[in-house]
């Protein structure tokens, strides 16, 4: 198989180290809109958590939050180059550092 | 040797000729939703398509015929419902997923997927891609949307893409049909080449663990991962067993263990990422960023969401008014004409005012069906819907609703019959039954008659206040009536029997894009005729069945079956026909002529009906006579009006506002001398219509999007439970309060 391929197979960490951040882990309805942040950890279970992962949140992703709606529910956020609709509630269960600009 | 064959390279020509001999090849079209899929599918089979639902469930199954090669027999091209993975969450990724892994009964195994991936949005995309390598099946990767990366400074190179992922990556630009030919090779190239998985690595851990449960042989890989990681357990008790101890073991090392595969995942597609592209995505805010501060702005969002809705309103309410009375008039006009030409006599009846009529009952919804369908796959394709959903989901969540069921409940206001065709948006299956179950609560446009005469009759000179008309207060508060009752009875739907958590809100906002109208068209072509095939019949047999009601037994004075008591059974005809209260021109009919009808009518078995029902309605207020019309009005709710026409000998033609007819209700009297009508028993039977689903249509699109007939059955039975109530409310309250 190609070099590609091959550079792939050997490496072996799941984690890439993240940088230095300078505030504690907060969750991610508590940012201010515009804040951009790093996912640290999805702590919810079952198939919403699961979807949210599979849609990219995962750990070391980063998000920024781009608005909420109206009623001030849910939330829009950007991650992985796309947009993102969420509730608070499940955004509640999403541990983030906030990164400095 | 043909022009062709000439073109690819030996390798490839040797794939050709071994395929040459084969079946039809079967290839399966996946990808996330937004992904431009259904452009390829579009492109690929053009009109050769054809669409059904997969068994048991209303989820849309499309299959196309796709050339790859002149020389060769065309491919079954399955478009396959969108999907962000292999571990389904609704029911259209459970069938995507069945049909991919060739678990769909009916479906073979594909032969090839092809996999749609969107550059802009490569990463996301691939996650379904790394899913479909592991399951071993051959895939070949159609890279979309190259020009908007393109515009976004994203380069994405095909073949170090291909080369990380271990497939062929080909970039199709469908509007321009470009990458066409070359995807349709990369597929011939493909057969029988079997992916080879993703190579990415759990925890040590937890790949001990899925080596203990695949054994030495590496090919059971994707098997173990699947058992340990997946939502369901294997039949078997002692694989049971194992998956079981093993998923114990991670969770005491780590409870979030079952998260380590789709992290691990997307650390490899970062890494082939950083392979295959070039450049970094820009900071500089996107069109659809700028378009969304204002449309889903704060104060401007929901403004424009009126706006959007408002306009949605008017064209299912009153555009599509005039193809539907020419459909109407069309009918009309046929019926007559075979009426002309054939002998007098029952067939000739059955055929016009049961088989014709019927028809043209079915077709007449088809402008709203049509015109709906029109703006709901305008709004979706170009991307508002879900900005739709991301502002309307406070609200219906409220209700315990999910913010995609405001479409279809806002349709129903004009007709629920594409309003409950909308509601497939809607992933949960509980939350849609939910939206179908409350969607007749909306006042549809069949209701306006109705209400309509009875205001003419009673309410027009009243005044409140000296300027407020009590007939448009009336007419408001009986939608407001229907919004209420929809609310409580969601709100209880979704506790009991329909129970199920808030639905979640995890939503892809995808870029604004020009809508395809190829695409549109064909929505619009597939969801009116999968309507015309399902619930035509349905609406097509009770409509014989309403007519029979209403024709026999025979009036005694009339044994010999004469043209003129054929026409007496109108009120079978106007099955939806008679659009919103205005009838086709047809004869003037003599009074003499409308008292044979009324006679034929109030002695056929509808007749009877009403009599026996009779007991029961007079708590509400009704008598026999507005019985008939309740029986009657099931074939549509308009009806009620031409059928209290010929009861009380007026002639079938009389609209909702004509004078005798008017005249006739309120001077009806009941045997012992008092008034039939009265303002009460006006309000009565308008409240009964609002919550009664006196619609036959209503139950066959039903029985059809709920493939059961238990649903439709349900929801005939507790409206008519909830209405009876209300109006006996109404009635017997008024008159305490001293109203009648």
């Amino acid at each position: 198989m190609s070099f590609a391929y091959a550079a792939i197979n050997h490496s072996d960490t799941i984690l890439e180290p993240v940088e230095s951040f300078a505030t504690a882990p907060v969750s991610l309805d508590t940012l201010r809109v515009g804040a951009r942040a790093r996912v640290l950890a999805v702590r919810g279970e079952g198939a919403v958590a699961r979807r949210l992962m599979e849609m990219g949140v995962v750990p070391g992703a980063p998000v920024r939050v781009i608005k909420s709606a109206p009623l001030g529910d849910p939330l829009e956020v950007r991650v992985r180059n796309y947009h993102l609709a969420l509730r608070r509630n499940e955004a509640q269960t999403i541990s983030v550092v906030t990164s400095e600009e | 040797m043909s022009s062709i064959l000439e073109s690819p390279s030996r390798a490839e020509l040797s794939n050709v000729h071994a395929v040459r001999e084969a079946r039809t090849l079967v290839v399966a079209l996946a990808g996330n939703p937004n992904a431009g899929k259904t452009s390829i599918f579009n492109s690929l089979t053009g009109l050769r398509q054809k669409v059904a639902n997969y068994p048991g469930v209303t989820v849309e199954r499309k299959e196309g015929v796709w050339t790859l090669a002149e020389e060769l027999p065309p491919a079954s091209l399955i478009d396959l419902p969108g999907l962000y993975s292999l571990d389904a969450a609704s029911v259209d990724e459970q069938i995507a997923r069945d049909v991919l892994m060739g678990r769909m009964p009916g479906t073979p195994a594909p032969d090839v997927i092809v996999a749609a991936v969107d550059a802009t949005n490569l990463e996301r995309n691939l996650y379904l891609v790394t899913q479909l390598l592991e399951t071993g099946r051959p895939v070949v990767v159609a890279l979309t949307m190259v020009d908007m990366a393109e515009r976004q400074r994203l380069e994405i190179d095909c073949d170090k893409l291909g080369e990380a992922l271990g497939v062929r990556v080909v970039a199709v630009t469908a509007k321009q049909r470009r990458g066409l030919d070359e995807l349709a090779r990369a597929v011939l190239d493909t057969v029988g080449v079997e992916a080879n998985g993703a190579q990415w690595r759990l925890s040590p851990q937890a790949e001990e663990e899925v080596r203990l449960l695949s054994g030495e042989d590496s090919s059971n890989r994707a098997d173990a991962l699947r058992e340990l990681f997946g939502d369901a357990l294997p039949e078997d008790a002692a694989r049971r067993e194992a998956v079981v101890s093993a998923r114990a073991r991670l969770a005491s090392a780590n409870p979030q263990w079952w998260q380590e595969i789709v992290t691990a995942r997307y650390k490899w597609i970062e890494r082939v990422a950083a392979v295959a592209v070039r450049g970094a995505h820009t900071e500089r805010p996107s069109a659809t960023e700028r378009i969304d501060r204002l449309v889903t702005h704060r104060l401007f969002g929901p403004l424009i969401l009126l706006l959007v809705m408002g306009l949605v309103f008017q064209a299912i309410f009153s555009w599509a008014t005039l193809p539907m009375d020419l459909i109407d008039r069309g009918f009309g006009a046929l019926g007559e004409l075979v009426r002309a030409q054939m002998p007098p006599g029952l067939l000739t009846d059955l055929l016009v005012d049961g088989v014709i009529a019927g028809v043209g009952g079915v077709l007449v919804f088809l402008p709203q069906i049509l015109l709906l369908f029109f703006f709901i796959a305008l709004l979706e394709d170009s991307g508002y819907m879900s900005r739709a959903a991301f502002l309307m989901d406070r609200l219906m969540r409220g209700v315990g609703l999910h913010g995609k069921a405001f479409m279809p409940l806002l349709s129903s206001f004009a007709c629920a019959i594409p309003g409950i065709m909308a509601t497939r948006t809607i992933e949960n299956p509980k939350d849609r039954l939910a939206t179908i179950m409350i969607a007749p609560f909306m006042s549809c446009s069949a209701r306006l008659p109705v209400y309509t005469l009875m205001i003419a009759a009673f309410f027009t000179e009243r005044k409140l206040f000296g300027f407020i008309s009590v007939g448009a207060l009336l007419i408001l508060s009986m939608y407001l009536l229907g919004i209420v009752v929809a609310i409580v009875v969601a709100w209880i739907l979704k506790h009991t029997i329909l129970k199920s958590p808030p639905p979640p809100l995890v939503l892809e906002l995808p870029p604004y894009r020009v809508p395809n109208f190829l695409n549109i068209a064909q929505t619009m072509r597939n969801r009116s005729w999968l309507f015309v095939k399902r619930a035509g019949t349905v609406i097509l047999t009770i409509s014989i069945l309403l007519w029979a009601l209403m024709t026999f037994p025979r009036s005694p004075q009339k044994p010999v079956p004469d043209a003129q008591e054929g026409a007496a059974v109108q009120a079978a005809r106007e099955t939806g026909v008679e659009a919103r209260g205005r009838p086709a021109p047809e004869t003037v009919q003599t009074q003499e002529g409308a008292s044979d009808e009324g006679e034929q009518m109030r002695q056929s078995y509808a007749g009877r009906l009403g009599h026996l029902l009779e007991p029961a309605i007079a708590p509400l207020g009704f008598d026999w006579k507005m019985g008939i019309g309740l029986v009657a009005s099931f074939a549509a709710r308009e009806t009620l009006v031409s059928t209290l026409s010929i009861v009380y000998n007026v002639g079938k033609d009389a609209e909702a506002e004509s004078p005798s007819l008017i005249e006739a209700v309120r001077n009806a009297k009941r045997p012992d001398g008092t008034p039939a009508w009265t303002p009460l028993v006006a309000v009565s039977m308008m409240v009964f219509f609002v919550l009664a689903c006196q619609c036959m249509s209503t139950i066959a699109i039903v029985r059809r999007e709920t493939n059961s007939w238990r649903w439709p059955l349900f929801m005939v039975a507790y409206m008519l439970v909830i209405a009876y109530v209300a109006s006996l409310i109404t009635f017997q309250g008024g008159r305490l309060l001293g109203l009648g």
